[in-house]
């Protein structure tokens, strides 16, 4: 090895994904560096002089003092272009895939390739002519991407000028597109620091309801597109399934499926199942309007505090092309436990629980990072990036700090219960302690985009489950054998609602998507059963008279019917209500 | 990054405290780099650098340090890092934590050298596990279905009967088209009862020599509970995708690997986290359970069936509870089961398999297993609230509905979950679901149709009309 030279940046200390070194008085905060002859990756967090503490995004097992650093100069951002659709990335933006071709089934550190294939080539349709003069974020031309998208490709926001000439035809991510006046060119695609937010032309007011094609959620706790929510629950609530529900049926055009610190297996079946599940709007695969966006809990930690920050960067980068993008986090939690890891090693103060006390502020400053918006650039796109955050609880107690920094800051609270997956009541939304702040101006608009009814039901199926918790209460202390008919009729009524409406299996082929119009439908329906109920005590039947059983199992066969049979089974139900009590018709 | 470096060796280490040995001046010294440290009058310790530093290098010794005098010790950087050694050779043997032969015979050559610290899988080459294992165990193959490529734990309490039960899996586990298989045995700081417990029942089996055993027990070191379970899973893995064996790998105890996590946290004075285990655990444990799994254009497969002993019996304790964050469900054991003489004692309302529905269905197991483990799962979960409503309101307080939900789950746990040793095989499991549900009156079967129901029926008249 040849003598170093004095000053050189070298390293002094490496332990867990942590590293220091000196030579670094001109290095520059989060500033990437290169860590000895296989080049890990890793980031400025702090600068003394001249030294300076790097987190390591790579493995750093077998790491030895003395390596040499080269210093980037520049932070870490991510690629963004045409291409990003249906791959896999980790939490620096390495191709997963390739990276497989490159160096094997294992993840070696060191090992790189460029995020977007360099031989891949993209049909590029210019859709400005020369002599043009483009602005941040305006469009210049499109590629159509897996057989159907459009991917508009857009100026950079720190770029401008007057085009000289444009490049039309196959082009690859290395040649240029474009040539403006001032002998600059323009790529298909460009780079974006993955901590700064891109700028936009002004946010929008959430007024637009993001389907999530779950009753439970659509119904009772709807979020706005560019709505932010957090999903907190104990392990094995659910919390996966929901993100992977939302991420195949919800209502995008681009899902960034971010797995931060979770299972292997689950993103070998995201991808797996997303490849062969069609979209239920567009019938395209699933897998064609998703990035996946990789850090499983055994690869290195710094990269997973990074994964959210490259995921959300993309999701901006299609909402500044006019998109609703979704982001799925699962689970911000070990993003918050990445921070804590490396904040111990940096010997910082700790705070609650040895939780950074700076936890609460990132976690808000990620959250402002959704929102509908509309774009920079010419045209006056209307873009958004919408955020579902799963939050892992220690001990499911929604007490600790994580759940309570995205709490602060989240506009939806979807709870999950122990208790209820136990009972296996799935999603297991815990419907006392969830809340949406946008279910008023969501109801409006349901009422205007489905059903005037909507908002109505909603409000009196709200109101019957608050009664039911009421009662079970009264029931456990007296046994249900003693309440008055019209109370164990309210107590049936919710269980079948809970069970038929609420309940939604991930797994039921005819069911895991629920569009608007079933939901309305169902909640209508085992509404109209509880009145006919009501109606029929009334009358002088006795709650055993009524044939509740007969008219669940008539529901439970409307909401698992095949779309096309839907209507017949309806119809069913509804002569079922007829019939509820014999002594009725007589 | 791995390349060996020369080795070198210093006099006098600055400081020691518990198993950390502190040195100064160490040249190039390398994170996870294996140290030898010799005393004069002693034998010689080994030790692996877990914080590489200019001012001090921070050694992390296997063995018992008591009488260290740092000063006066001499210690080698070997230039290498923890390794281990892989092969077909070790099946048959024994070892210990640190891969000692425990035997009597030769060190192993072995056919490989992998590092301890195995590279994550990366997770596009990893093939959804979705082969059905049957375990021979109602509670597991009917209700909580083990697939290859999964990680399964224990959870387990004080005095209950895990390690029986990962035996009676491992005896009568069958591959679902018998190819070759393996077990991986570690024990981590469990007694030599307990290990013996588990060896016996398995020798009987004859299954010894398709396994490798790791043997880490309570009176042996316990920094070296860090390296066992890592030697393990490094052989496993070999074992699997080079030789295309499918192996089952029992860790046991995960409790006792956490508490010495815990003790070299509390030594370098980290600031901890819940109940004083490090923030980190969550990320080192899954640096052993997600080492299972299934990989593409591979034949062999590594599952994980680790056990744990829940402290006081509660699932909220950080060990059980990051461990269900980490792995692919958890088979849960109870004592109220253990204590009224059903075994296995698994309580299957807490108990979970995450990936049974890509285990069974057609082609699998049966078409149906879905619907009749959730209406199974319904019909005791309804008799374990009424169970619980007695304690409030008295048997008189209960409706006749809810006695006999009670009177089923009861059933539903001596007759399906209890089988003592008995092995059964997937048929027998769910017949003897669907003869507690030939009890349970028509309005009570929700989750079945008429057509399941109906279908049901006519089976059960064609086995009669053939026993008549
Ligand atoms: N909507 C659902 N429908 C059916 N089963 C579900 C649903 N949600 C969760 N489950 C069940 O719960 C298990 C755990 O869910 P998962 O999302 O992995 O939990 P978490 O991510 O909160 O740990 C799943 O394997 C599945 O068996
Ligand atoms: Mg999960």
């Amino acid at each position: 090895m040849s003598p170093l030279k004095k000053n050189a940046p070298r390293l002094t200390r490496v332990v867990g994904a942590l590293a220091e070194a000196t030579g670094m008085r001109e290095a520059k905060l989060n500033e990437l560096v290169r860590i000895g002859d296989s080049g890990l990756l890793a980031e400025v967090l702090r600068i003394t002089g001249d030294r300076a503490t790097l987190q390591v995004f790579e493995e750093t097992m077998g790491v030895a003092l003395e390596e040499p650093l080269t210093r980037e100069g520049l932070p870490l951002a991510v690629e963004l272009g045409p291409g990003l659709l249906g791959s896999v990335i980790d939490g620096i933006g390495r191709p997963l895939t390739e990276l497989a071709v490159r160096s094997g089934d294992f993840l070696l550190p060191g090992a790189d390739a460029p995020t977007i294939d360099r031989a891949r080539r993209f049909a590029f349709t210019p859709t400005i002519s020369e002599g043009a003069t483009i602005g941040p974020g305006d469009v210049v031309g499109t590629v159509v991407e897996r057989g159907a998208f459009e991917h508009r490709i857009l100026v950079p926001p720190d770029r401008q000028g007057v085009i000289a000439k444009l490049f039309a035809g196959e082009r690859t991510v290395e040649e240029p597109i474009a040539e403006l006046t001032d002998g600059s060119t323009l790529f298909l695609t460009h780079r974006w620091p993955v901590r700064r937010p891109r700028p936009i032309a002004a946010r929008l007011d959430a007024s637009r309801p993001f389907l999530t094609g779950q009753r439970v959620f659509d119904f009772l706790f709807p979020i706005a597109e560019g709505g932010t929510v957090a999903v907190p629950g104990g392990f094995g609530t659910g919390k996966t399934v929901i993100e992977q529900s939302l991420a195949k049926y919800a209502e995008a055009d681009v899902v960034v499926y971010i797995g931060c610190g979770e299972r292997g297996n689950e993103m070998a079946e995201v991808l797996h199942e997303f490849g062969r599940l069609k979209d239920p709007r567009t019938g395209r695969a699933v897998l064609d309007r998703t990035v996946l966006v990789v850090n499983t809990s055994n690869m290195p930690v710094a990269a997973r505090e990074s994964s959210i920050y490259l995921g959300l960067t993309i999701a901006e980068y299609f909402r500044d092309q006019g998109y609703r993008a979704a982001v799925m986090a699962d689970s911000l939690s070990r993003w918050a436990e990445a921070l804590r890891e490396i904040g111990s090693r940096l010997q910082e103060m700790p705070g609650e629980e040895g939780y950074p006390t700076y936890l609460a502020s990132r976690a808000a400053k990620l959250h402002e990072r959704a929102g509908r918006v509309r774009c920079l650039g010419a045209g006056n796109r209307e873009g958004s990036v919408t955020l579902i955050s799963a939050v892992s609880p220690p001990g499911g107690d929604f007490s600790e700090p994580v759940t309570q920094a995205c709490l602060r800051v989240a506009g939806a609270l979807w709870a999950l219960d122990p208790a209820l997956a136990h009972q296996r009541q799935f999603p297991a939304v815990d419907w006392h302690t969830s809340y949406s702040l946008y279910s008023e101006a969501m109801g409006a608009a349901f009422d205007a985009s489905c059903d005037p009814g909507w908002s109505k039901a909603r409000a009196t199926i709200v109101e019957l489950l608050q009664r039911d918790g009421e009662l079970r209460e009264v029931a456990s202390v007296v046994g249900p054998e003693a309440l008055e008919d019209p109370d164990r009729l309210l107590l049936q009524a919710s269980a079948i609602i809970r069970e038929i409406v609420l309940g939604q299996s991930a797994y039921d082929v005819n069911d895991a998507y629920s569009p608007p119009a079933k939901t309305y439908r169902l909640a209508r329906v085992s509404l109209e059963l509880f009145e006919a109920g009501k109606a029929a005590l009334k009358k002088g039947a006795t709650y055993g008279e009524l044939d509740l059983s007969g008219a669940r199992r008539a529901l439970a066969m409307m909401r698992d019917a095949p779309a096309v049979d839907f209507e017949a089974r309806a119809n069913d139900v509804t002569a079922r209500i007829t019939g509820l009590w014999r002594g009725a018709s007589s | 990054m791995t390349a060996t470096r020369i080795a070198r060796t210093y006099r006098g280490a600055r400081a020691a405290a518990g198993p950390l040995v502190y040195l100064s001046g160490a040249q190039r010294a390398a994170l996870g780099e294996w140290v030898t440290l010799n005393a004069p009058g002693q034998p010689p310790l080994r030790g692996q650098i877990i914080e590489a530093g200019h001012d001090v290098s921070v050694v992390q010794v296997l063995e018992d340090t008591l009488g260290l005098a740092p000063a006066g010790i001499e210690i080698t950087l070997t230039g290498e890092l923890a390794n281990a050694v892989v092969g077909r050779d070790l099946l048959g043997r024994a070892l210990s934590g640190a891969q000692d032969p425990r035997d009597g015979q030769p060190r192993p050559i072995g056919e490989a050298i992998r590092p301890l610290w195995g590279a994550p899988l990366n997770p596009t080459r990893r093939l959804p596990p979705s082969d059905f294992i049957e375990t021979g165990i109602s509670a597991i193959d009917g209700m909580n279905t083990l697939v290859r490529g999964q990680k399964l734990p224990v959870f387990s309490g004080p005095g209950l009967p895990a390690l029986e039960l990962a035996a009676t899996i491992v005896e009568n586990a069958r591959a679902p088209r018998g190819e070759p298989f393996a077990v991986v045995f570690c024990a981590i700081g469990i007694t030599e009862r307990e290990t013996r417990t588990f060896l016996d029942r398995f020798a009987a089996s004859g299954a010894l020599e398709r396994s490798v055993l790791y043997l880490n027990q309570a009176q042996d070191p316990t920094i070296e509970r860090l390296l066992a379970p890592r030697a393990a899973l490094a052989c496993a893995e070999h074992l699997a995708f080079v030789h295309g064996l499918h192996v089952l790998v029992v860790l046991a105890d995960i409790t006792h690997y956490c508490e010495a996590l815990r003790e070299v946290a509390a030594a370098r004075e980290e600031v901890p986290g819940r109940r004083g285990y490090p923030g980190y655990m969550y990320t080192d444990l899954a640096s052993l359970f997600e080492r299972a799994g299934v990989v593409k254009d591979k034949p062999g497969s590594v599952t994980q069936l680790p056990i744990l002993t829940m402290p006081d019996d509660d699932i909220t304790h950080p060990i059980p509870d990051l461990t269900g964050y980490i792995t692919e469900g958890q088979v849960v054991l109870s004592r109220e089961l253990h204590r009224r003489g059903i075994f296995p004692p698994v309580d299957v309302l807490p108990s979970l398999s995450r990936l049974m529905n890509a285990g069974i269905g057609k082609g699998r197991t049966v078409p149906e297993h879905r619907i009749w483990a959730d209406q199974l799962y319904a019909i005791y979960a309804r008799g374990r609230e009424a169970r619980m409503m007695v304690a409030i309101v008295g048997e008189a307080g209960l409706s006749p509905a809810d006695r006999r939900a009670l009177a089923l789950a009861e059933a539903f746990e001596r007759e399906l979950i209890h089988q003592g040793t008995k092995r059964r095989t997937i048929d027998e499991t769910l017949e003897a679901g669907w003869k507690l549900m030939d009890r349970v009156p028509r309005e009570d079967l929700i989750k079945l149709s008429d057509q399941l129901l109906a279908s049901r029926q006519e089976q059960r008249a064609a086995a009669k009309k053939k026993e008549a």
